[in-house]
């Protein structure tokens, strides 16, 4: 099997690639239209700013790429966002494979943003969440956030209830850090690996 | 709901773990990645190692250490001591580090704070606060709390957040090694004072402390060193003390 991560200038993807390390999965770091095309599977990690980091895609035509993809693709946190309509981060058109838009979490007293630490998923449907006990816990940071939407198949609760987890057809998206939650974390890695 | 965290604190020495009372007479804990590993297991919600090695070659074992960490434990770290420019952070981030610390270095520039932001992005930037109160006021210190700087503690807080900080460590140098508690009361004014998660530091020697420090002292996590490695108090333990008091901890299975 053969799994390409996608390389761009968003952050830090030294810990998705140790994770994989952890379950024993060979992978590929590339931004290579061709490589990508041909993979098994494809992970869109991504920290940092939205705008930055659709600028840098169109750059490289990968924000046509991506959404053309027919594997299935697992966009995490910043990477789920760009899979969605429009981010008010850098007032930011994306991809639009989910049909949702992406705001700030308002600010309210008693709610500190960034949304970070460790916080559990309901209302969980599809294969990625499939064998874990009931409200897991999953690691989260960020101050932008997918609406619940039809396209939701995990909810978490913080201000309001927002879209932790996202599925349509081939692409699969997660808010949280996979990577760093734990088992929990770790048993969806395996399960997109296992689709 | 989002939940309280509990971040056991590693200091390390030459690639080894250490923690002294009050800075001084250090003892050795043990292998840091098997510790680390340990506790993930155990259910810590992060870890943070803090490198107190002084010489270049002890940097270039730290950013080993930090690899071999990220590979094997699957929970978040930060990792802090003697963090002074860009390039620093860069290697530790790509080393594996989910987040840095900054300590000194943002007191002598505080512009650094704003630099490291908006290079890496405020979530990865921690800014540790070590604080001790002197003459009814509480200051900022460096130095492992030895020198006071200019600084008053709580607008530094909100100043290190205005400039971009993820994240506080707040570290009373008067709580610190005395197992007497944390300091409840600044805890609480400082998470008051600003809208970024605080990390209380320094002086954990009870469960009740830590149910103190999350109640009155509005602590987003909180931080221990010795009471972890030494098994005074075990992790699940804790956890399941503070969630019959009321206070949201993640519980693994």
């Amino acid at each position: 099997m053969k799994t390409v991560i996608i390389k761009y200038n968003a952050g830090n993807v030294q810990s998705v690639m140790y994770a994989l390390d952890r379950l024993g999965a060979g992978y590929l770091l590339t931004d290579d239209e061709a490589e990508i095309r041909s993979a098994d599977k494809v992970i869109f990690p991504g920290v940092g700013e939205a705008s930055t980091a659709m600028a840098y895609l169109r750059e490289r035509g990968l924000d046509r790429v991506i959404p053309s993809l027919k594997q299935p693709v697992l966009g995490t946190c910043v990477g789920m966002q760009l899979l969605c309509r429009y981010s008010e981060e850098g007032d930011t058109e994306c991809m639009g494979v989910f049909d949702v838009d992406v705001r700030r979490f308002p600010a309210l007293p008693g709610f500190k943003v960034p949304h970070m630490g460790w916080n559990n998923l309901t209302d969980l449907n599809g294969p990625l969440t499939a064998g874990l006990a009931p409200d897991p816990y999953v690691y989260f940071v960020h101050s932008y956030c997918a609406d619940v939407c039809p396209e939701t198949v995990g909810v978490c609760h913080y201000v309001r209830p927002f879209s932790a987890m996202l599925q349509k057809d081939n692409f699969y998206a997660a808010q949280f850090h996979a990577e760093i939650s734990g088992d929990v974390g770790q048993r969806i890695l395996e399960n997109f690996l296992n689709i | 709901m989002l939940t309280k965290r509990i971040i056991p604190c590693l200091d390390i020495k030459d690639g080894r773990t250490v923690k002294g009372t009050h800075f001084v007479n250090l003892r050795d804990a043990g292998d840091p990645v098997e510790l680390g590993a340990i506790y993930a297991r155990q259910g810590a919600d992060e870890l943070v190692f803090l490198d107190i090695t002084a010489t270049v070659e002890g940097r270039k074992t730290l950013i080993e250490l930090v690899r071999k960490v990220a590979h094997t434990v699957n929970i978040p770290f930060t990792v802090g001591g003697g963090i002074s420019t860009k390039a620093d952070v860069s290697a530790l981030l790509n080393a594996g580090a989910d987040k840095i610390s900054i300590n000194s270095s943002a007191v002598r520039n505080p512009g650094l704070v704003d630099e490291l932001a908006r290079e890496f992005g405020s979530q990865c930037i921690v800014v540790a606060i070590d604080t001790r109160f002197v003459d009814g006021e509480h200051i900022v210190h460096t130095h492992g709390g030895r020198t006071p700087t200019e600084f008053r503690t709580i607008p530094w807080a909100k100043e290190v957040e205005n400039r971009g900080a993820g994240e506080i460590l707040l570290t009373s140098m008067d709580t610190d090694g005395t197992k007497a508690g944390f300091a409840t009361e600044l805890t609480a004014r400082i998470s008051g004072a600003a809208n970024i998660p605080v990390i209380a530091s320094g002086g954990a020697g009870t469960m009740d402390h830590f149910v103190d420090v999350f109640t009155t002292g509005k602590a987003d996590a909180g931080l221990a060193a010795s009471i972890f490695h030494f098994k005074e108090i075990e992790i699940p333990a804790l956890k399941q003390y503070l969630v019959g008091r009321g206070v949201p901890m993640r519980t693994t299975a």
